[in-house]
């Protein structure tokens, strides 16, 4: 993320492409798509609802295999999920069985990385605050409201201190001001511990305020539209929203994308 | 406040027992219209006479007491059986699919069919009506519990495994909190059969429990008795079952919504 980061390869799809068996015969998702994340990178994704970006993402997590080429993490072919990689689902995936605290905490019981109680209660305590959920923590997540569900679900990812954070539409449920908070906060935990990050988002501005590069997909099946550089220096700050240079990169990226929105509505009433 | 929970609860008690009142008092007067022949209709009050005689005399707590424990033994050993067999099966799909036909062919069979030929193997004794109980415990828990394992969504695993977990936190962390719903829902289904079928073969085949209660109690055309079994299976299925029920809310109170 800064500007001294050495420019380490982490992750890379090379030459991907996806196919998902369907009754109307295979369906190709992803085409050939070749992408690479450098250590300390901040990369988002954004495209079209359906075109593919949660595939890539699984494919990045470990869940799934592409159909043709490779997807590497530090040169090795990824054989499953583990802890390296903290992921945040789109469907967040908080554990309704778990109070509040519990959910934060259930990472940290775990083998792959273990806290003495203490220093686990300290943990969940600083990240239940930060998501401002303290005073919920006794509670299940069914009398939750879904963005606070999503700020749970963040707060779990975040306190078992993966160093590649997968995160898939993470904040889509907050309201803005809570959203801007949470982007702050993000930046802060990265610009503290130097994470890589793959962000997948809806937001053109949530996008550029973040990266370090903007990665546009296309229409189903997913190609790599086009990668724009941000040349913001990191930290960055609310008011970087308010100058000239980023609204003229946000609406350029914005053009960007809402031509392969408009590509995928033309498909859907082609499909139909 | 303390007022306000009393009185709500005074209240709860009263809405539980009004229809049961109602009946009572439905019965009653039926009776008196005399549109069925009073020797074929007791009424309430005799009823009432014949559970305290028997009560005082013992013989009717025998009875329950050997019903209650056939019904808990075949129940328990049933469930017990069939909660691995359904994280089995549910967990690793290619053996569900397997059983899946032999399990639902067992489960259609209606485990009273069964009761002529446990006695020829069984005899009449316990043995045999724990047998025929385990059996019907068994296949309706078994497929309670897997088809509810089938309906877990895998988000949750998914999430556990970029967490860390290794199998066994999975499976003692995940999969074992996702399907404790599974089992109550599963105990009380097996309860509901366990009853009918144990009454079943008491009717048939025992010296004492309340389904032999009633059965002598027919060979004398004695209707009070008859009613009383009658009652009594009832009220003690009702309770068994609100007592699963509560149980159910005390310990997966965090579900979205309880199946009640
Ligand atoms: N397991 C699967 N089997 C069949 N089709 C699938 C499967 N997973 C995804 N798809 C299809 O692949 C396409 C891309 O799905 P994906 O979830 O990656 O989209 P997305 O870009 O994340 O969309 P959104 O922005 O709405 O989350 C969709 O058309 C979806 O129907
Ligand atoms: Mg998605």
């Amino acid at each position: 993320m800064s500007a001294n980061a050495p420019a380490l390869e982490r992750l890379r799809f090379e030459n991907i492409s996806m196919q998902f068996p369907t009754d109307r015969g295979p369906l190709e998702v992803v085409h050939e798509v070749s992408l690479s994340i450098r250590a300390g990178e901040f990369v988002s994704l954004v495209g079209p609802s359906g075109c593919g970006k949660t595939t890539l993402m699984n494919m990045a997590a470990g869940f799934v295999k592409p159909t043709r080429g490779s997807v590497t993490l530090d040169g090795k072919a990824i054989a499953g999920p583990g802890p390296d990689r903290g992921v945040m689902f789109q469907e967040y995936g908080v554990f309704p069985w778990l109070t509040v605290e519990e959910n934060v905490a259930f990472g940290l019981r775990l083998k792959a990385n273990r806290k003495p109680a203490k220093e686990r209660a300290e943990i969940v305590e600083r990240y239940l605050k930060l998501m401002r959920l303290w005073d919920f923590r006794k509670a299940y997540p069914k009398t939750l409201s879904g963005g606070m569900r999503q700020r749970l679900a963040l707060a779990r990812a975040y306190a078992v201190n993966p160093d590649f954070l997968l995160m898939d539409e993470p904040f889509g449920a907050l309201d803005a001001q809570t959203r801007s908070a949470m982007h702050d906060l993000l930046l802060d935990i990265l610009g503290a511990e130097g994470k890589t990050v793959m962000l997948i988002t809806h937001s053109v501005e949530e996008a550029v305020y973040l990266s370090n590069r903007v990665v546009v997909i296309s229409a189903r099946p997913s190609r790599v539209r086009s990668v724009v550089e941000v040349p913001f220096p990191y930290p960055r700050h609310h008011a970087l929203q308010e100058t000239p240079e980023f609204n003229e990169l946000r609406a350029s990226v914005h053009e960007l994308v809402m031509r392969e929105y408009a590509a995928q509505e033309a498909q859907r009433t082609t499909e139909d | 406040m303390v007022r306000n929970s009393a009185s709500r609860y005074a209240a709860s008690i009263g809405l539980t027992i009004a229809p049961f009142a109602t009946l009572v008092i439905l019965w009653w007067l039926l009776r008196l219209t005399g549109l069925i022949n009073p020797g074929l209709l007791p009424s309430p009050l005799q009823v009432a006479r014949t559970f305290w005689s028997t009560l005082t005399g013992g013989e009717l707590l025998i009875n329950i007491a050997m019903s209650v424990v056939r019904v808990l033994g075949g129940l328990l050993l049933g469930t017990a059986a069939a909660v691995p067999v359904g994280f089995l099966i549910g967990w690793y799909r290619p053996v569900g699919r397997l059983l899946d036909p032999l399990i639902n062919f067992f489960r259609a069979l209606p485990p009273i069919a069964l009761i002529p030929l446990v006695i020829v193997y069984l005899g009449i004794g316990e043995i045999a009506k724990i047998a025929i109980l385990f059996y019907a415990s068994f296949f309706a828990a078994v497929i309670v519990m897997y088809e509810g394992m089938a309906a877990i969504s895998p988000i949750y695993v998914r999430v556990a495994r970029t967490l860390g977990a290794t199998d066994f936190e999975i499976f003692a962390r995940v999969m074992v909190p996702l399907t404790v719903p599974h089992m109550l829902v599963a105990l009380r289904v097996a309860l509901g059969v366990c009853w009918a079928t144990l009454v079943a073969a008491e009717l048939v085949a025992a010296q004492q429990g309340l389904g032999a209660m009633i059965q002598n109690a027919s060979a004398f055309f004695d209707l009070n008795t008859i009613y009383l079994g009658i009652i009594c299976i009832g009220a003690l299925a009702l309770l068994m079952d609100t007592i699963l029920r509560r149980l159910t809310t005390r310990i997966v109170g965090w579900q979205e919504k309880i199946e009640r």
